[in-house]
């Protein structure tokens, strides 16, 4: 699953620091873009004949905290607000899939349009008052709302419905009889189905006239409402799209996890999804995915160096990121490829 | 009325916590423009620093004195290593540093330290005054507080150094043209503020223990006070802070949801209010955003 | 001569704003650089603080200056009032004057120099305890010079002092300029606008077009010269 990574080079993703002028590029470019794409998903579509359940299950999550970083990506890397708290969204997209079929016994793909629908009206009722909040006020405001979920999904006056600080157990999806997959393959393809939908879509929509106007806000908020775009209604309907993939990847989340808990949604989380965000690349699309390998894998590395101080080291991970690679790995990536192409010039 | 009374004085006591923590994120706030999301970290580890030498037998009061010291330099070293290098970075570059200074902070503390919670001790004690309203180490931690906010104010307002701070924070540019080297000014708010979250971690250990997870929501609470004072201003914060201790523990008593279990909500909520309806607080200055 | 600059570059960012610009100055003279708008007149001044990347060679007494922090230029002595004043607006106006004498030692000495820089502009001294930001125009223009006076520079760099400015106060700015000038011996770097004003000041100018000095000479010679007045001062 390093093959998405690739796909950075022949994408047209726009940087951080790119002009939002950048017109999609045409005719050849285009097209490589679109066949490594599908070069990437045939791969991603073989990989469970080969691998074993529980390498299927890290894949599984690794597509699913990229799609969790691509929320908060669009939120962040193309619209310019910043987030600590979509660990809020993430899990309020899980509990929706779990509540619905703990208590009305949903067939599992309802959850999915369930989960998006609750978080992007979630998402955009908290995106009213970040309007008025700039940078690191709503960093702070985001963070306050990341620490304080836990607590209202272990609240005892709902712990009825929402199981309090035991959480509930959900049950992993069955494949459809017709196929001949396992119950794991089975979650692999459907989460791959989803991603590669919801990429796609994201893709379009940064390359539309809305992703445009996003992008303008982030550059250059009062030039884009002189040309006639209204940022508000723009940032609160990027903050809804954003809490939407962020809530599906939550319940995609708990159908892999089989369980959720107020204490798998917390801070830690949220600094995880922004972490996986700025080391895939901000403002990069196929970068997310490779945010989501970090997500998942990082903190194991960590563990394997030293268990005791593990956190130590995953900061320091973190900082060598940080001072080595700027852009990320997408824009390691890009430099990396404008090096080569330059040379094989000369 | 008693009840009332009563926790006002406690919230009062707790108030001073959040004043401090405050205090500290306004001072790096001035300094760099960024909320140090690791503050708390910070005060946790030099309140394990001043432990670890009460352990050996050292004095109480020498030991604060050290670990004040100790945090001072620390904050130094911080700024010149992590932060310096960041100056121009974007925001988000400098919210993964603050992620990764937290990281190594709550890791090492823990491996240090190990994460059973341990007792702080007091030098003022725990006796009851007034009747009951508040005790000894409550009225400690205000008094405390008071003298710090005091020393504070007069090195800001009566000493060169505090004044070129001042300019340092306000304008870099015009600082750097009257000779003020603003990148040591920066690094000395570094250590101010790990200097007074040490207090504030001190003062603060004996009431909630000590364990590296213990400044989380003293932290958030802080950051509530800090903006409900105002940002920019460090009188706002301290009374910022007193004034969330005092909310935190009406809200408590009355609505009894929010004195357990949904005590972070409530710091969700104030920040959220304030920065909706007063974004500069109460003595802050407003921000006014240029093209 | 006190500061000599050869072949003086200077960029922001790729753009290239200065091109081996070379000039002099001696203390207790008034020079001044002339030229339009985006000339590199305030690039020129930026350049000799350390505040914009720069490469050729800046010297002052001698010491190469050149790709020093703004700071330690300033401990030599050289004291800049910036293009916007630079004036701490949060802070008194005493507090203002106060930090122009930060590197400086000697608590009643500073003292003293704080009510010579009131005698100069008494204006100041009404509204010492006001914040700065409070004043007008005018008066902060006063300020910025007072401050960079308590520098006690040997190098005061001016950028466009009469930008803003009624033409009475302009007046009453360059006398004090003037006097200060034949007083203390401070060598003055002036850019400006408004040409007239600055030659009947300076002894010697330059002029500068699109980051080249293009001509320079006595400041009689070239405010009589009718053709480089309307070619390059435009009036």
């Amino acid at each position: 699953m390093t093959a998405p990574v690739t796909s950075t080079t022949g994408s047209a993703a726009t940087g951080n620091t790119a002009a939002v002028t950048a017109a999609p590029a045409r005719g050849w470019r285009l097209e490589r873009r679109h066949l490594v794409s599908a070069a990437v998903v045939v791969v991603a579509a073989l990989i469970p004949l080969v691998a074993r359940s529980f390498v299927l299950f890290e894949l599984t999550m690794v597509m699913i905290y990229g799609l969790a970083i691509l929320g908060l990506n669009l939120l962040t890397g193309f619209n310019g607000q910043f987030s600590l708290g979509h660990s809020a969204f993430y899990g309020l997209g899980a509990y929706t899939a779990a509540l619905m079929m703990h208590l009305w016994d949903v067939n599992y793909l309802w959850t999915l349009p369930a989960a998006g629908g609750v978080c992007f009206a979630v998402g955009f009722l908290f995106g009213l008052p970040a309007l008025r909040l700039q940078n690191l006020y709503l960093a702070l405001a985001t963070f306050a709302l990341a620490t304080a979920m836990p607590q209202i999904l272990k609240f005892h006056a709902l712990e009825g419905i929402t199981g309090g600080v035991q959480g509930l157990t959900v049950d992993q999806p069955d494949p459809p009889s017709f196929l001949p997959v396992d119950s794991d393959q089975w979650l692999y393809y459907l989460t791959l189905i989803v991603i590669v939908l919801m990429f796609w879509a994201a893709s379009n929509l940064v390359r539309s006239r809305s992703g445009r106007a996003i992008m303008a806000i982030r550059d250059n908020p009062i030039a884009a409402a002189a040309m006639g775009i209204n940022p508000s209604l723009y940032k609160t309907l990027t903050f809804g799209v954003s809490a939407l993939y962020t809530g599906v990847a939550g319940a995609l989340g708990a159908f892999a996890i089989q369980f959720v808990a107020p204490d798998s949604f917390t801070i830690f989380l949220s600094v995880s999804l922004l972490v996986g965000l700025v080391i895939g690349g901000v403002g990069s699309i196929p970068g997310c995915l490779f945010g989501g390998l970090f997500v998942l894998f990082v903190p194991n590395i960590a563990n394997s160096v030293s268990t005791g101080l593990a956190g130590a080291v995953y900061g320091i991970i973190l900082l060598l990121v940080i001072f080595l690679m700027p852009a990320g790995a997408a824009g390691f990536a890009r430099l990396a490829v404008a090096r080569l192409t330059r040379a094989r010039r000369q | 009325m008693d009840l009332l009374l009563t926790q006002v004085f406690a919230g009062l006591a707790t108030g001073g916590i959040y004043a401090c923590m405050a205090l500290a994120v306004v001072m790096i706030y001035q300094a760099i423009d960024h909320l140090n999301f690791a503050q708390g970290e910070m005060a946790m580890f030099s309140t394990f620093i001043a432990w670890q030498l009460i352990q050996w037998g050292i004095p109480y009061w020498f030991a604060f004195l050290l670990a004040a010291a100790v945090s001072f330099v620390g904050g130094i070293v911080i700024e010149r290593v992590l932060f310096k290098p960041l100056h121009n970075a974007s925001i988000l570059a400098n919210l993964v540093g603050f992620i990764a200074l937290f990281s190594i902070l709550n890791s090492g503390a823990g491996y240090i330290w190990n994460y059973t919670i341990k007792t702080f001790p007091t030098p003022f004690g725990h006796t009851n005054l007034f009747g009951g309203l508040i005790d000894t180490h409550e009225a400690g931690m205000i008094g405390v507080t008071a003298a710090l906010l005091f020393f504070l104010y007069a090195f800001f307002r009566f000493t060169r150094l505090g004044l070129a701070m001042r300019a340092a924070a306000a304008n870099p540019e015009s600082a750097r043209l009257v000779g003020i080297r603003v990148g040591w000014m920066t690094a000395l708010g570094w250590a101010m503020a790990a200097a007074v979250g040490a207090v504030a971690g001190m003062m603060i250990a004996p009431v909630v223990f000590l364990e590296p997870n213990m400044m989380l929501g003293v932290l958030l609470y802080g950051f509530a006070g800090a903006v409900l004072g105002g940002l920019t201003s460090p009188l706002g914060a301290v009374v910022g802070g007193f004034l969330v201790g005092i909310i935190e523990n009406l809200a408590g008593t009355f609505v009894p949801y929010f004195g357990r279990e949904l005590k972070l909500s409530l710091a969700l909520i104030l920040i959220v209010a304030v920065l909706m309806f007063k974004p500069s607080g109460i003595f802050g200055r407003s921000v006014v955003s240029r093209v | 001569m006190m500061l000599e600059v050869e072949g003086l570059d200077a960029w922001y960012g790729e753009n290239r704003a200065l091109y081996e610009i070379s000039f002099g100055l001696d203390a207790g003279h008034i020079r001044t650089l002339l030229g339009a708008n985006g000339a590199g007149k305030t690039t020129a001044l930026r350049a000799l603080c350390g505040m914009v990347r720069t490469g050729g060679d800046i010297r002052l007494d001698g010491k190469r200056i050149s790709g020093w922090a703004t700071e330690d230029i300033v401990r030599l002595g050289v004291a800049h009032v910036p293009e916007g004043r630079g004036t701490f607006v949060r802070l008194t106006v005493e507090e203002n004057l106060q930090l122009g004498a930060m590197t400086r030692h000697g608590r009643a000495e500073i003292a003293a120099d704080i009510e010579r820089v009131y005698a100069q502009f008494p204006r100041l001294k009404e509204r010492r305890q006001q914040q700065a930001g409070t004043l007008s125009g005018g008066e902060q223009q006063m300020l910025a010079v007072g401050r960079a006076l308590m520098l006690r520079p040997r190098l005061l760099l001016l950028d466009e002092p009469s930008f803003g400015l009624a033409p009475l106060i302009v007046e009453e700015l360059f006398a004090i300029l003037r006097r200060v000038s034949e007083e203390t011996r401070v060598a003055m770097l002036i850019v400006e606008q408004n040409a007239a004003l600055a030659l009947d000041l300076a002894e010697h100018a330059y002029v500068l077009e699109t980051g080249r000095i293009v001509l320079d000479g006595p400041a009689a010679e070239i405010g009589a010269d009718e053709g480089v007045r309307r070619s390059y001062l435009g009036y």
